[in-house]
């Protein structure tokens, strides 16, 4: 059986799939942001399977640029959450509502 | 004789260094010296004046000074047109005025003498202020008699009236003092409005405050004798100011009252000169008064009633001074009445003669008070005679004056006066004669019960001998009444004055001399004062003093000349037919008084030194009468009931009125503002407040509903988000 492009972007659509209910429905700030990068992760799958597909390079420079974004991104976001978690000894997302009105 | 105005000067210079610095500063000897040097230079210069004066021939002394101009000219209605107000500081030296100078000054001058001593008691401060206030008396009075014009003799008039008020009030604690001095302010302004009013009245009439002007003009006009004209109604205003001045009926209560000021204040202020000052101005107005004969009656029956009535109260006071008071009011009643008969002259005479006899009184009865302790109830005294022979010996020679004794200088004044009013009418002659044996009787009920009879004051211990008291007398002059040791002759500045005044007492009335003994040279001394030639009636389109005889107006000057010349003519024969066949009426008359002087003198002394049982028995007698004396008619309590009762519920319902009235209308603005200004703070409040409040609370609600959106929850924004993506991707799938 030859994996076609079609298995890669069903394999991209499931972990999106996973990523995102998990950013919807975890309260957990660290598994939301987790699922995030699964969501990251998918596109970047779909990005090298196309650059496989059409023989050209600039899909997997992106994944790259992705990947590097991603870690960028994590070190931020885990930086807010230590600060965060200092503060309100909590990781509970639906106690993170200070920026309300 | 420009020095003229030093006479005034010098006084005014004493009062105000004394007030100014002496109060403060000099010790008691340098305040004598200052005041009695200044109204001594006064006196000087006064002596040198009427010589020079008396160098003059006849008509020609009557001398003017200009010192300034007061009030500029400036146009003023009057009853002859627009006519030009203008008044100077110009002072008058005629022989009227030269006797009231050496009244003044002279009278002045010892009294001053004799208060060095009699006010030694006081502390340093209030014995300068004493003599700061004479002389400033002294100074207001001269100018009132120097005077040439209402306008100046009515600075003095008022300024004597001020010092008369500072020094009947001088020992202001006391509350009768204050009290007697207000009394006599407020009431001697009731007789300064007439003289105001009379002011306006002449100077409306004829243009012009001069003496002179007035005279002259006053002169060449018809009398009044059906009609009050403005004349008339002149006169009426200045008798009021008189009055006043002079304590007659109906402004006399002041007077009696006045006596809380230190004794020698009574008898230059209240005795010999400022009370005197009433029948000067009607003297200095004789012309005026002449051509007013209703209100020369008016005058006269005023003078005769004021003496009747206040000799009757004199007879049953017993306070020292206070029968001197009424015996002041009596006399100065007789000067009045002189003038009202006519005889000016005679009034100014009878005022020189009691300027001296009552002076002596006064200052007399100052030195038993002294020798007293303080003590002025005659009840409490008795036989002084024998610790006071100096004091007893002069106040006998002033006694015997008053009362109308040949050849005391009483004698001469009241004699003719009495023969004049005899000529003019019956009525008032037997008013006066009835208040000469009266005032003879008085006069010895005072002399007996403090001088004679046996001694009731308090008990003494004589330690010192009666011999040597006399010789002591200067070393224990006045120690203050501390250590008073029974009655004792007063010191030599005091005893001197008195013998000097004496002396005048008994010289003074040969001046004026009947016309059976070679006439009056005083009367002819003082003939132009009271006469003046007319003058052509004021003519506004002059100026009112330089209007030139024979300039008269035509139609207008002709007929009053001509009138008087006539009448001129027309006394004169009169007066000597008159002198001829009335010389043995004259003689009788004077028989007559001074057999009701000696009748009023054997009885006092009768009733009062040889049964002294028998005033008792009178006063028990008629009790409702000697009550009714005693306390003086009621007068002062009717006066209370009436006049100033009426002035009180007068203030009081104006009080009532501007409480109620005045004060309510203030507090009803004040109110219906509060209350506007409330009403329009609910207005405010809830339409204005509300309007913006609605749309506050209006967008507040509105933004309930949408700031639910904004929930912070990081997952249903995301959810949103995801919602929109998919909204906007399936709408680009549908309607591509």
């Amino acid at each position: 059986m030859t994996i076609t492009p079609g298995h890669y972007m069903a394999l991209a659509a499931a972990l999106f799939a996973i990523g995102l209910i998990g950013v919807m429905v975890r309260r957990n700030i660290i598994i939301v942001f987790m699922s995030i990068e699964l969501m990251l992760n998918a596109v970047n799958i779909n990005l090298v399977a196309f650059s496989q597909m059409y023989g050209h390079v600039t899909g997997q420079v992106f994944a790259l640029f992705v990947v590097a974004l991603a870690a960028a991104e994590a070190a931020v976001g885990l930086g807010i959450i230590l600060a965060f978690y200092r503060n309100k000894e909590t990781v509970n997302i639906d106690e993170m509502s200070i920026m309300r009105w | 004789m420009r020095y003229l105005a030093i006479i005034p000067l010098l006084p005014l210079l004493g009062a105000a260094l004394n007030g100014l610095v002496g109060i403060r500063y000099f010790p008691k000897q340098v305040a004598a010296w200052l005041a009695c040097t200044t109204v001594g230079l006064s006196l000087a210069i006064s002596l040198w004046g009427v010589a020079e004066m008396m160098a003059l021939p006849p008509g020609a002394r009557e001398h003017v000074t200009v010192l300034a101009t007061w009030l500029p000219p400036m146009a003023l209605q009057t009853a002859a047109g627009i006519g030009t107000f203008s008044v100077d500081w110009a002072l008058r030296l005629d022989p009227l005025s030269a006797v009231m100078i050496l009244v003044v000054s002279g009278i002045s001058f010892l009294i001053h003498i004799y208060s060095t001593a009699y006010m030694d008691g006081e502390p340093r401060g209030s014995y300068a202020r004493f003599f700061s206030y004479l002389n400033l008396f002294v100074f207001f009075m001269l100018t009132l008699v120097l005077g040439a014009n209402f306008l100046v003799m009515f600075v003095g008039w008022e300024g004597v009236g001020l010092c008369s008020y500072l020094l009947i009030g001088f020992w202001y604690e006391k509350d009768s003092a204050s009290n007697a001095g207000k009394k006599a302010f407020i009431t001697n302004r009731i007789g300064d409005f007439g003289f105001i009013l009379g002011m306006f009245l002449i100077f409306y009439t004829f243009g012009t405050l001069d003496f002179r002007a007035v005279a002259g003009a006053a002169a060449g006009m018809p009398a009044e004798t059906a009609a009050f004209g403005a004349l008339s109604i002149a006169c009426l205003c200045l008798f009021v100011g008189a009055t006043g001045k002079s304590a007659q009926i109906p402004l006399y209560v002041w007077l009696p009252d006045a006596m809380e000021g230190p004794t020698p204040v009574s008898a230059l202020i209240h005795a010999a000169t400022m009370v005197t000052a009433g029948v000067y101005m009607v003297a200095r107005n004789a012309v005026l008064f002449e051509h007013a004969p209703m209100v020369m009656q008016i005058v006269a029956i005023v003078g005769a009633l004021t003496a009747l009535v206040a000799a009757t109260i004199g007879l049953v006071q017993n306070d020292i001074k206070r029968v001197l008071a009424y015996s002041t009011v009596s006399q100065l009643g007789y000067m009045f009445l002189a003038t009202g008969v006519g005889a000016f002259a005679a009034g100014a005479f009878h005022l020189m003669t009691h300027a001296f006899f009552k002076a002596l009184l006064f200052l007399g009865s100052g030195s038993v008070i002294h020798g007293m302790g303080g003590e002025q109830d005659m009840r409490q005294m008795g036989s002084l005679r024998k610790y006071l022979p100096v004091t007893y010996a002069t106040m006998m020679v002033g006694t015997l004056a008053i009362a109308g004794i040949p050849p005391f200088a009483g004698f001469f004044s009241k004699d003719e006066i009495l023969f004049r009013t005899f000529e003019h009418n019956r009525i008032l002659w037997v008013l006066a004669a009835a208040t000469a044996l009266m005032t003879a009787f008085y006069m010895f009920r005072l002399m007996s019960l403090t001088f004679f009879g046996a001694y009731r004051g308090p008990a003494f211990e004589a330690h010192v001998p009666h011999a040597a008291h006399g010789a002591g007398h200067d070393a224990h002059a006045h120690g203050g009444h501390g250590q008073w040791h029974g009655p004792h002759e007063s010191p030599k500045a005091m005893t001197v004055p008195l013998v000097a005044l004496a002396a005048g007492a008994v010289l003074v009335g040969f001046i004026g001399l009947p016309p059976f003994l070679g006439g009056s040279a005083f009367e002819r001394f003082l003939e132009p004062s009271v006469t003046a030639t007319a003058t052509p009636a004021f003519s506004p389109a002059t100026a009112p003093a330089t209007v030139l005889p024979g300039a008269m107006p035509a139609g207008h000057g002709t007929a009053p000349a001509a009138e008087s010349a006539t009448h001129a003519a027309a006394a004169a024969p009169a007066e000597a037919a008159h002198g001829a066949s009335h010389t043995a009426l004259e003689v009788g008359l004077m028989l007559l008084s001074v057999l009701l002087a000696a009748g009023g003198i054997l009885y006092a002394r009768h009733v009062y030194v040889t049964r002294p049982e028998l005033s008792e028995a009178i006063a028990r007698r008629f009790p409702g009468a000697h009550r009714v004396l005693l306390n003086k008619y009621f007068v002062d309590e009717f006066y209370g009931a009436t006049f100033i009762g009426a002035t009180y519920a007068a203030a009081r319902a104006s009080w009532l009125f501007d409480r109620s009235v005045v004060d309510g209308a203030v507090n009803g603005t004040g109110w219906f503002t509060r209350a506007s200004s409330w009403l329009s703070s609910l207005v405010d409040r809830h339409a204005v407040d509300g309007l913006v409040n609605l749309v506050a609370d209006a967008l507040g609600e509105a933004s309930h509903v949408f700031r639910r959106l904004q929930t912070g929850l990081v997952q249903n924004y995301a959810l949103l988000m995801l919602l929109g993506v998919f909204v906007f991707v399936s709408a680009y799938m549908l309607w591509r």
